[in-house]
This record gives C-alpha cells, structure tokens and sequence, in this order.
C-alpha cells in the first residue's frame, strides 16, 4: 500500500463519498479482485432478494397461486421446463425461483438481526466487563467460557428446540424467527464481548479517557463517546464474517427441522424439503437453493476476509 | 505445576457444573416431565405419585444436586419415547459418532497437511492461488451442504457408493465397527469426507501459514546453504516445525466434530448419537437432550483440559500466564 500518494486536501471540504474514494480501505478493496466479485454478488443478491415482491414470477405464501398440474417442472432448458418457472417447480407447483427469492430474504433478515441483535448485547457487556472490571467482568467472562466450553451449534440447537416448545403453538410459526435470533445471539455474542473487553482494558489506560474522567465525564459516555470508536475495527471484521456465520447457523437449523417452518421457509428449509426428494430425480428443487446459500455465504465471507487484510495493521 | 493443574481441573469442573446445570433445567423446565412420560389413562392419583417418585416435588438443590450425581454415574434416566436407558442408548450410537469422527480427522490430516506443503512452497503458483480459493469455498459451506453435493454426485448420479447407513457392521464386545466390512467402509467414504472438508482447509491454511514463516527463518536458510536437498528440508526440517500448532488444532476440534457430526448424521441417515439427538430433539426427549448435551460437552471439555495441561507441561511459561 507503499505506492499510494495520499493527494493533497483542496481549499474545499471533499464530500464524504470523496473523502471515502480516496481512503486506504476502498483502493485496497479496488485492487483485490474477490473483494469485488464478493461486493457485485452479495448487491446483487440482496437486491433481488428485497425486490422478490416485484420480480418473482408468483407469490410463493399464496396458496391460491399454486397449481397442483404445475408440479416437479423441471427448469426451463430442460425439455419438460415451462415459462415462467425459470428453476422448476416444486412437488406443491411452487415456483422455484420465487420461493428463492422470498426464502432468501427471510434469510438475510435473520443475518442481519442476529448480527444485529449480538453486536449490542456483546458490545455493551464487553464494555461494561472491561472498563468496570472486578466482579462484574469475572462473571460475565465466565459466563463466556462457559458458552464456548458447548460446542455453538449445539447451544444454538437447544435454545431454539426448546424455546419453540416454551411457545404457544398459534405463535409458533410467527415466532420461529424470533427464537432463531435469539439462538444465533446467545452462541455469539461472546465472541465481540471478548474482543471489545480486551481492547477497552488497553483503552481505559490511556490519558485520554483518564482526562475524560477527570472532567467527571459520566461513565456511560466515556464507554459509548470514547472508547466504543476505538475497538471497532476488529468488530467490523467479525460481524462481516459473523453474518456469515449466522446466516449458516440459521440454514442448518431450518435443514434440521428446528428453525424456519414450511410456510415461511427459508433456504435452509427449502433443502431440507428438497432434500426429501434427492433420489426421486427431482434434482432442482435441492440444488438450486444450496446454490443460492453457497453464494450468499461465499460472497460474505470473501468480503470478510478483504476487510480482515485490509484492516490489519500488521499487514499495512 | 501443581497449582496450575488444580487451578485447571477446577476450573473444567466449573464448566462441567454449569452444563449440568443447563441440561438440568432443560429436563426439568422444558415442558413437565410428569406430562410428557405419562399416558392419557393416568389417573390424577397415578400422576401425584409418579410425581413424588421422581422426586419432583424436592428443593431445587436437592432435586440438582441428585441430577449431578445420577450424570456422574452415567445415570441420565430412562427415554419418554422408548423407555430405554439413557444411557444404553447413547452407548450403542456411541462406536459410530466416533468411527465417523475419527475417519474424518485422519483425512483431515492426510489431505490437508499435502495441500497445506504445497501451497506454501508453491506461493503464487495458479495452482496455489486456486486451492485457496477453494478452500475460502470450503469454510463457507455448511457440512449439510456438502453431504448433499456429495450424495448428488456420487450416490444419485454415479451410484458409487451408499447414501444412508452404516452397512454391514461387526461387533467387537461393546464397540460396533464398519471398517472390517466392505460395505461398512464404502458407507464411511461420503460421510466422513463430508464432516472433514472443513478440517481439511482449517489445516490446510494452518500448514501454509506455519510452512511460510518457518521457510524463513534461519535454521531453513541454513539447511540449503548447506546444500540439504530441497525435498528433505521441505518435509524433514520444515513440517516438523509445524506440526505443533496442527496437533493441538486436531486435539481441540475433535469435540466439535463430534457436535458437528449430529449434521453429517442427519444428512446421510447415520446411526449415531448426533442422529438420536436430533430425534429427541424433535420427540422433546428431554433426558436424551440432556444426555447428549453432558457427554458431548465432557468429551469437548477433557479435551481442551488436556492439551492445556499438556502445554503447560512442554512449555513451563503458559504455567503461570494463564490466570
């Protein structure tokens, strides 16, 4: 990264998007091509996963628009396939394409809140653990080891098979997301709780949070204001690769049969219903959704693994 | 030493409690355990007394401290499902939870440690670059997955080799093994290549990252300043420096591979405990769940006491650095 020149600022301040386009993080991502394969992929499936409503050839949920004559088509430039199922149909006459799409967004959406959801629960433990230390940071790293002494997808197994037996059973299908969040959280929160904690220990050190304590600055703003900034590029690249992570655990819980239900699949329980079907020759209704998981985790974990060289000091 | 190891062995203790713990609530919380064993003809009498019998209506300590106590015997109580023995049941799935993960470290090991060789000394070469690509791909696929790619390609398609079961299998006292049989080692192949691709590239990258940096230190500099040939410095000189870490890798992860093989179980109907977990899991058997989860978690939890107690033993610094 020797060779880039830095150009000298104009008399004007450069827009954000400017300032962005000349950072050491977006030529670096310039000049490695997986990072950009990862990027077009990942846009372009996120894009038309949150577009299926207007793009997909029918609304999968809408058991008025499944046709029985319709069912175990086979993809289009097969000799049986049929407009407009792109991928085939499934045993129901369900379109594949679409139950792909929406299935996808129930996918990414449940990334995204645990990845969510985990980053504040182990953001602010971690904080709060690092910078009080004591008791209160022995019990919570303890809690920690604890939880990384279990094997994650067993933990992420148990919380959601029996918090979907603690529901009422008119909440189950609305629930299963919910529950699957929280079980995703609970096996990886530790993991940001521990970083946070080790770089807050480094961090509450330093003159400038001694300074910040001086003023009688409230605790709670020297964590958020003052220390949280400065722990966050190592988070970045975890919580990329833990959106992986999650959208995986999340796909082989549904394939298990304790995460999403039929009437709300998501790609995880599209396999495990193609999956039924493997030695039937029905291969479409498996293979298309394990490729659409593939290159939705692939993709993440190709940017994840940029970010990680690109934020590497060490590696400058 | 000696305070290091108890400091250690308390501290596996700890966490052995905790999950005891855990299994204990999901027992006795997750739904009633009175409930979920009887039968519609049971009177409510019948059902006050089975409740008294288990002990149910004792303190919470009481009733945890017995739940520990029972586990530490192997005692776990008996299956709603079937009415069998816990932890009978266990054990006969036991021998092929353990085939499966010990095949899969060995090919881990066999196939990883090459690629990781040839990576490292071929840097840049397409080849190179082309493996770690694949092996980017390997991380990100989940083991469900990859047995169902598998069972596409080489049950469906090719009709090579068997997608579900064990097959023939021979029993050796308690221990059931396939490896004597041809059926039971042709129905071993896709599973346990299924459950290692991950391993593979773990040590694949581990082997890579550990081979660049010895390749540069003084001792490999000085080997071919001697005129040592290549090959030799390569495999006697360099991979035995990276052997450690690798080890200590495949010691480690073998508890997850037991975990993770409840996947590679279900995917191609293997008779093992991962298998009977899911069951239960669907079945609510709550004292298999809680089986499972102990002596899954004992396993993981002596392992990782081991290879800290064996460090600490090679490496007298790591004795007083942790805690």
């Amino acid at each position: 990264m020797t060779d880039h020149v830095q150009q000298t600022t104009p008399a004007r301040k450069p827009s954000r998007l400017a300032r962005f386009r000349q950072s050491d993080l977006w030529w670096s991502f310039t000049h490695k091509p997986s990072a950009i394969i990862g990027a077009v992929i990942l846009t372009f499936l996120i894009v038309t996963a949150f577009a299926a409503p207007l793009i997909a050839p029918q609304n999968p949920f809408d058991p008025a628009q499944l046709e029985l004559w319709n069912s175990e088509l086979p993809p289009i430039w097969e000799a049986d396939g049929q407009w407009p199922y792109v991928l085939g149909t499934d045993t129901q006459g369900r379109d594949m394409l679409s139950a792909i799409l929406y299935g996808s967004r129930i996918s990414i959406l449940i990334g995204v809140a645990s990845v969510v959801l985990s980053l504040a629960v182990g953001l602010s433990l971690g904080l709060v653990a690092g910078y009080f230390g004591r008791f209160i940071d022995n019990f919570l790293m303890r809690i920690g080891d604890v939880l990384l002494s279990i094997p994650t997808i067993l933990i992420a197994i148990l919380v959601s098979a029996v918090a979907r037996q603690m529901l009422p059973p008119e909440l189950r299908d609305v629930g299963s997301a919910a529950v699957l969040v929280l079980a995703i959280t609970l096996s990886a929160w530790v993991q940001y709780a521990r970083t946070v904690r080790a770089q807050t220990i480094v961090e509450r050190g330093k003159e400038y949070v001694q300074a910040a304590r001086l003023l009688k600055t409230p605790a709670r703003r020297i964590m958020l204001k003052h220390i949280l900034p400065n722990t966050l590029t190592p988070i970045m690249v975890a919580a990329t690769l833990n959106f992986g992570m999650a959208i995986l655990t999340e796909a082989t819980l549904s394939f298990l049969g304790i995460g999403m239900p039929p009437s709300q699949p998501s790609l995880g329980t599209l396999i495990r219903l193609g999956n039924q079907f493997l030695f039937s020759g029905v291969w479409w209704v498996v293979l298309f959704p394990v490729v659409q998981l593939c290159l939705l985790v692939v993709s993440v974990n190709l940017l994840g693994d940029w970010l990680r060289d690109a934020l590497n000091p060490k590696l400058r | 030493m000696i305070v290091f190891l108890i400091k250690r062995l308390a501290n596996a203790v700890l966490v052995m409690l905790a999950v005891a713990l855990l299994a204990f609530l999901i027992f006795r919380f997750a739904g009633d355990p009175v409930e979920l064993m009887a039968n519609e003809q049971m009177s409510q009498a019948d059902r006050i007394e089975l409740r008294e019998k288990l002990g149910l209506n004792d303190s919470f300590l009481t009733q945890f401290g017995r739940f520990v106590g029972n586990a530490a015997q192997g005692d776990f109580g008996i299956s709603y499902r079937n009415g069998q023995d816990v932890m009978k049941l266990i054990a006969e799935r036991f021998p092929a939870t353990m085939e499966l993960a010990l095949v899969a470290t060995v090919l881990s090991l066999l196939i990883g440690i090459p690629l990781g060789v040839i990576t490292a000394i071929h840097r840049g070469r397409w080849y190179s670059e082309g493996l770690q690509f694949i092996s980017i791909i390997g991380v990100s696929l989940p083991s469900f997955v990859v047995g169902i790619l598998l069972i596409l390609v080489f049950a469906v398609t090719l009709g090579l080799v068997p997608a579900f079961g064990r097959g023939d299998v021979v029993q050796l006292g308690w221990w059931s093994t396939g490896l004597l049989t041809a059926s039971g080692r042709a129905s071993l192949l896709l599973p346990s290549l299924a459950l290692a691709l991950y391993q593979i590239t773990l040590v694949m990258r581990l082997v890579r990252a550990e081979m660049m940096e010895v390749l540069r230190s003084d001792f490999v500099k000085f080997a071919r300043a001697r005129g040592v040939p290549r090959w030799r410095i390569y495999f006697r000189h360099a991979l035995r420096n990276c052997l450690m870490p690798v080890v200590t890798m495949t010691a480690m992860n073998f508890g997850s591979l037991i975990a993770f093989a409840l996947i590679t179980e279900t995917v191609f109907q293997w008779p093992g405990m991962g298998m009977l977990f899911i069951q239960a899991v669907t079945f609510l058997d709550m004292p298999v769940m809680a089986g499972y989860l102990c002596i899954v978690s004992f396993i993981f939890v002596t392992l990782n006491t081991l290879v800290d107690i064996a460090y600490a033993v090679i490496d007298p610094r790591l004795r007083d650095a942790t805690r």
